[in-house]
């Protein structure tokens, strides 16, 4: 239990994904919906760093880590772009309100 | 218990419980700033994996750039001098039952599987190898990946000037 190993930050990493979940379900603000998806992507990047770590594969999941943050920054960047085209559109963001293509 | 089983302890209950806070708290603008510790605890648990740049870079691009594009966000569609800066949640209860369930079985799956673990020394610094490793390697993903921000940039930028 003391020793630090793979298993716990499999857990830490497993428990944050799963709370990033549970963001993305239940939050009506469409922001709020990103930052669910920021903490599953946070999640599997500690996945990919504890195998890099503790498998013996060099630096490749440190590199995929690295990969992974790109994507996030360009998946951010598109969804509040197309998040304030909404805003401007239909006055709010909850997307339980949102059940149209067009005003 | 050691100073790394200390560090470990301190770093993951920064991360989970801002997490927690991230998802239930009904200030937006409380959720954004628990999302920063959040973001400091992870790269605090890249450190202890011996991923130094790695940690660097998610403390510059999610703290310096994701969390203050995400802060105008809520900043831009919200009404900032009324009261209107909460968000409503829906689904709670079933959500959480679900999301319980599934942390479970994950939980149990991770606990109960013998992981092959190989002894390896932590690296002194992995950012020459990693930098060796972006143009030799992976360079081609490298330049897909940078082609692929300026798409994105110049999308995002055209969408939002409309």
């Amino acid at each position: 239990m003391l020793e630090i190993s793979l298993t716990h930050f499999l857990v830490v990493s497993s428990i944050l994904f799963c709370l990033g979940i549970y963001g993305v379900v239940t939050r009506k603000n469409a922001v709020m919906v990103l930052m669910g998806i920021e903490l599953i992507l946070n999640a599997s990047n500690i996945n990919f760093i504890a195998f890099a770590r503790y498998g013996n594969f060099g630096l490749q999941g440190q590199m995929v880590a690295l990969f992974v943050i790109v994507l996030a920054a360009a998946e951010a960047a598109i969804a509040l772009a197309i998040v304030l085209n909404v805003y401007k559109t239909f006055v709010n963001i909850n997307v339980d309100e949102l059940d149209t293509l067009r005003d | 218990m050691g100073v790394y089983e200390i560090i470990f302890y301190l770093f993951a209950a920064v991360t989970l419980v801002s997490a927690v806070f991230v998802v239930t708290s009904r200030n937006i603008v409380r959720a954004a700033f628990n999302l920063l510790f959040t973001f400091f605890g992870v790269a605090g648990i890249y450190v202890l994996l011996g991923a130094d740049f790695v940690a660097i870079v998610q403390l510059i691009v999610y703290v310096g750039g994701i969390l203050i594009l995400l802060i105008f966000g809520v900043m831009i569609t919200n009404k900032i001098t009324e009261v209107d800066i909460k968000t409503g949640t829906l689904h709670t209860l079933p959500a959480a039952i679900g999301v319980g369930l599934f942390t479970g079985i994950v939980g149990a799956v991770v606990l109960n599987t013998e992981w092959r673990v190989v002894d390896s020394e932590m690296p002194e610094s992995t950012l020459t190898s990693l930098g060796t490793m972006l143009i030799t390697e992976y360079v081609l993903i490298f330049e897909l990946l940078g082609i692929l921000l300026l798409i994105a940039l110049i999308g995002a930028a055209s969408m939002a000037r409309k």
